[in-house]
């Protein structure tokens, strides 16, 4: 990992506040200076494809603003009086309270302002989330964390059968969040599990987290976020979890996932396998339609493939393109900084996929470094799609290359309900590495190679 | 005593023009307390978030053609680098052709850094900035984490540019120094002023536009007098801005973003200011060409420009004024840049019927340098429901709900929600150059028109939104501004 960082691809531990607005229901009550939300909203609000301000978040969020005052005299004021006026005005079924580097600095106690609004029975939590601490997904695991910790609190678990809850894509930050948090949520009711989605419209909000600990067992899509809050909710509720590191995108990988699933709840195998029969069928009727296509356009089409991404977005999706579409992998980078602990199972897993990928994996938090060895690796090609973010596709442009949005910050693209999970987030990806070519230069037809 | 001091950073606008973040009244009042020094920059009970000085100073920096900048802050400061870099591609391609794109590394402060202190590794962040992108000037900006540590960046700044051989210059943005955002616009132009070189030559020709990164509009109106636009500092160089001291005088898109360097040239390098508001609407237009002919000898021809362009646009502006006379307009933006978008409507007939300022500044930099507000009024009448607050949408949906406006303009992102949840069409005054001039004002006729006819859109949204506001606030309380505080 380098130490600058150019050409971010997360933003601080603030940008926790966007998990808190991907619960319905739920507020942040921010205790920062005065650009800090608004910084963190124009990195993962807007620059997530323009995914708005939820409902109470944007310019709506409640903050101290803290100036020279609270830096010089302590701001532990300034936010019980915020507190108390968001109580008043703010509508919700719960409040979160996070707090930026200032107050940290100054060393506030921001958490028991809200322990002590809690005491008086208020729906309020609080976490620490300067920017310093940490990046993005540092602060998402806070907020889950101290929901957990100080709102469904010590609970004795009335474990329902077939009842699970999902830790899977970081809200925002996964730009397509909303989308597969639906899919996944579509996938595991059609394998008969009740599911608490826990973010996104289609969660109960508030009252689903309150439903956390009378799950059967706990999900965990993803090479390492939500591994923490597994660990938790085991130690405190007893609730056993499932780790799937890959998240599954296309018929082959969704296949497996819905059979461990199956195998590891002990449901129906049967009804399973015509589930699966059934969804690959469609599946594999969009992938096979693109046969002429496919070969007609042979010599306008990428064939070299970059992924610039977090680990769950950058696993999923090389899997697919590699595996089920045929891409050469030539730079696989991953942008979360996880932890040393992390890394090496990550290897592992990315290694597992396939032959073709070794060597082509580099954990990289500095853009400007990633951009350098594209380059370089390029070697003046034309061949090549970045799966990455709004720098990813200058890059392409730049250098005449294939260009697919898969990570932050967006902020050239609007997006709605789009997915990379499962069948249908394959079927879609399919269209993404293959529509640039009509985008690129004077655009492509199947009898002239254009860009020659 | 000199508006310009030669000491690191420059008094922030609170303590220098006297500034405010909370008013309710009207245009005249708020004139005639401003100059009383009645208004105080009292703090809220309650608030909502608003931006900081970084995020302004970011407008100017990152837009200099071959500078680079150097965050020295945690990541989440630089939030904004991609979209400012999309900005820059995008209008530096449409002005000339060479394209820009933004030169920024952050030093992506940690823990220990705010414990142990950073200043070597803001050291390797300019080196690093240095190798990657080769500019001629490096510009820090500080944060509210490097600020409250304490991290004496003169020093490394002086030190650096002796090792690089080209200036290395702190910008003090910290969030927490300044409750408005505005003064952020001051610190830049602390900085680039510690870059300018008096004059070699005197140019007759170049009026220096001090502005933000858009359309180019303001070259069209000034070639009609035979005169050069100097976009300042958006999309010049390190060099351009050495030379600004050179220009026949000096003019901006929006007397609240440069009030401060115009005032320091005028007085540093006998740079003129043009002493008019700026050109948005007819008559400020006309004014505004006025002014610059008396400063760069063009008195002889300034009327008959003025009268081909009125003759120009009259078929334009009678045929809008049909579509759109009598409609109620709202506007919320920056102190002076509400001023230049409220001054617009008149020429459609089209009412302006209140304003929200996201702050105000009680006098400007210098005896003398014009009052936008003052020229509101002369020119409009008093206006009513004129407030004061940094975005706050909890009080700016009360407050428009109860005007029930047919159209709000709006130059802040995020704020514009307030409207649309209400089902009131917006138009979102992105470019802050895209409204000047006559042409401007055509443009803005026909966007009004455009908003009212879409609304259908806005209707949709208002019957489906959730509003996070209790209805305590929404309907029982009265003033929007019960949490004002002392």
């Amino acid at each position: 990992m380098s130490k600058y960082i150019e050409q971010p691809r997360f933003g601080c531990a603030l940008a926790g506040q966007q998990t808190v607005l991907a619960i319905p229901g739920a507020r942040p009550i921010v205790h920062a200076g005065p650009g800090c939300s608004s910084k963190a909203t124009q990195f993962a609000g807007a620059g997530s494809g323009y995914q708005g301000d939820s409902v109470g978040g944007g310019a709506h969020i409640s903050c101290t603003n803290s100036g020279e005052q609270e830096v010089v005299f302590g701001g532990e004021n300034k936010l019980r009086n915020l507190i108390d006026g968001a109580l008043k005005v703010i509508k919700g079924d719960l409040f979160v309270v996070l707090t930026g580097c200032t107050s940290d600095i100054i060393g506030d106690d921001s958490i028991q302002a809200a322990k002590d609004f809690a005491e008086e029975g208020f729906p309020i939590v609080g976490t620490e989330t300067a920017g310093f601490k940490g990046n993005s997904y540092y602060g998402h695991h806070r907020v889950t964390e101290a929901i957990i910790e100080q709102f469904i609190g010590n609970v004795t678990p009335n474990v329902r059968k077939g009842l699970v809850n999902v830790l899977s894509v970081v809200p925002y930050q996964d730009p397509f969040w909303r989308g597969d948090l639906s899919e996944i949520k579509s996938l595991l009711e059609k394998l008969g599990l009740e599911v608490n989605i826990l973010f996104g419209a289609s969660s109960g909000g508030v009252s689903e987290w309150k439903d956390i600990p009378n799950a059967e067992f706990n999900i965990v899509l993803s090479p390492w976020v939500g591994l923490e809050t597994a660990e938790l909710l085991k130690r405190k509720y007893k609730t056993p979890y499932i780790q799937i590191p890959i998240i599954p995108v296309g018929a082959e990988r969704t296949a497996e996932f819905l059979r461990k699933i199956t195998e590891y709840a002990g449901l129906d195998k049967e009804k399973t396998e015509k589930l699966i029969e059934k969804e690959s069928k469609v599946f594999y009727n969009y992938l096979t339609s693109i046969g002429d296509f496919v070969f007609e356009f042979r010599d306008n089409l990428p064939v070299e493939l970059y992924v610039v991404a977090d680990s769950a977005y950058a696993i999923g999706v090389t899997d697919f393109l590699v595996n089920e579409l045929g891409f050469i992998p030539m730079g696989i980078y991953i942008t979360d900084d996880p932890s040393e602990k992390h890394r090496k199972n990550i290897e592992n897993t990315f290694y597992a996929l396939s032959d073709d990928l070794k060597d082509t994996l580099k954990f990289e938090t500095d853009g400007g470094l990633i951009q350098e060895d594209i380059k370089k690796k390029l070697n003046g090609s034309r061949r090549a799609i970045f799966f990455g973010s709004d720098w990813e596709k200058f890059l392409a442009q730049d250098t005449g290359n294939n260009f697919a949005f898969l990570s932050l910050p967006i902020n050239q693209k609007v997006i709605t309900n789009e997915t990379i999970v499962g069948f249908n987030g394959g079927a879609q990806l399919i269209g993404a590495a293959y529509n640039s070519i009509f985008n690129k230069g004077a655009g492509a037809v199947s009898r002239r190679q254009l860009d020659v | 005593m000199g508006i310009y001091k030669n000491t690191p950073e420059v008094e922030v606008r609170e303590r220098r023009l006297h500034s405010t973040l909370f008013y309710n009244g009207d245009a005249q009042d708020l004139i005639d307390r401003s100059n009383r020094k009645e208004l105080v920059c009292k703090r809220g009970y309650y608030g909502q978030c608003s931006d900081c000085s970084e995020g302004c100073a970011e407008t100017q920096t990152l837009f200099i053609r071959d500078a680079a900048v150097v965050g020295h802050a945690p990541i989440g400061c630089s939030g904004g680098s991609s979209t400012q870099n999309i900005m820059a591609r995008n209008v530096s391609v449409s002005r000339n052709g060479v394209l820009h794109s933004v030169k920024y590394i952050s030093t992506n402060i940690q823990e220990k850094d705010t414990v142990y202190g950073a200043a070597e590794k803001l050291r390797g962040a300019i080196l690093e900035a240095d190798r990657r992108f080769s500019p001629k000037a490096i510009f820090i900006e500080s944060s509210c984490a490097s600020g409250i540590i304490g991290e004496d960046l003169e020093s490394i700044a002086s030190v650096t540019s002796d090792e690089l051989g080209y200036p290395v210059i702190p910008v003090y943005c910290e969030g927490f120094k300044s409750r408005l955002w505005s003064t952020g616009f001051d610190s830049a132009y602390h900085a680039l002023l510690r870059l300018v070189e008096p004059a070699r030559e005197k140019k007759k020709d170049v009026v220096n536009v001090f502005g933000f990164n858009g359309s180019d509009t303001f070259s069209p109106l000034l070639s009609k007098l035979g005169l050069k636009t100097n976009y300042v500092a958006p999309l010049a160089s390190v060099d351009d801005i050495k030379h600004i001291s050179e220009a026949a005088c000096n003019t901006q898109v929006c007397k609240t973003l440069s009030t401060y360097i115009t005032a320091v040239m005028e007085e540093e390098y006998g740079v003129p200011e043009v002493n008019a508001p700026s050109p948005f609407g007819i008559s400020w237009t006309d004014e505004w060409l006025r002014e610059i002919a008396k400063l760069t000898g063009k008195e002889e021809i300034v009327e008959d420009v003025i009268e081909s362009e009125h003759k120009r646009i009259a078929p334009e502006i009678e045929r809008l004024k049909k579509l759109i006379a009598g409609k109620r307009v709202y506007v919320i933006s920056g102190d002076s840049f509400c001023h230049n978008l409220g001054n617009i409507l008149k020429d459609f007939d089209v009412k302006l019927i209140g304003f929200n300022a996201l702050h105000h500044d009680a006098h400007p930099d210098k005896e003398g340098q014009k009052n936008t507000l003052e020229d509101l009024v002369r020119d409009n009448g008093n206006i009513q429901n004129v407030t004061v607050c940094n975005k706050q949408p909890y009080q700016l949906v009360k407050i428009i709900k109860r005007l029930n406006p047919d159209l709000v303009i709006v130059r802040h992102g995020q704020v514009s929600n307030a409207a649309t949840r209400l089902g009131i069409p917006i138009i979102f005054e992105g470019d802050a150059n895209y409204s000047c001039g006559y042409d401007g004002a055509v443009r803005m006729g026909k966007r009004i028109y455009e908003a009212i006819r879409t609304k259908k859109l806005v209707e949709n949204i208002s019957k489906h939104v959730e509003f996070p506001y209790t209805d305590w606030w929404m309907d029982e309380v009265e003033d929007p501004f019960v949490f004002e505080g002392k």
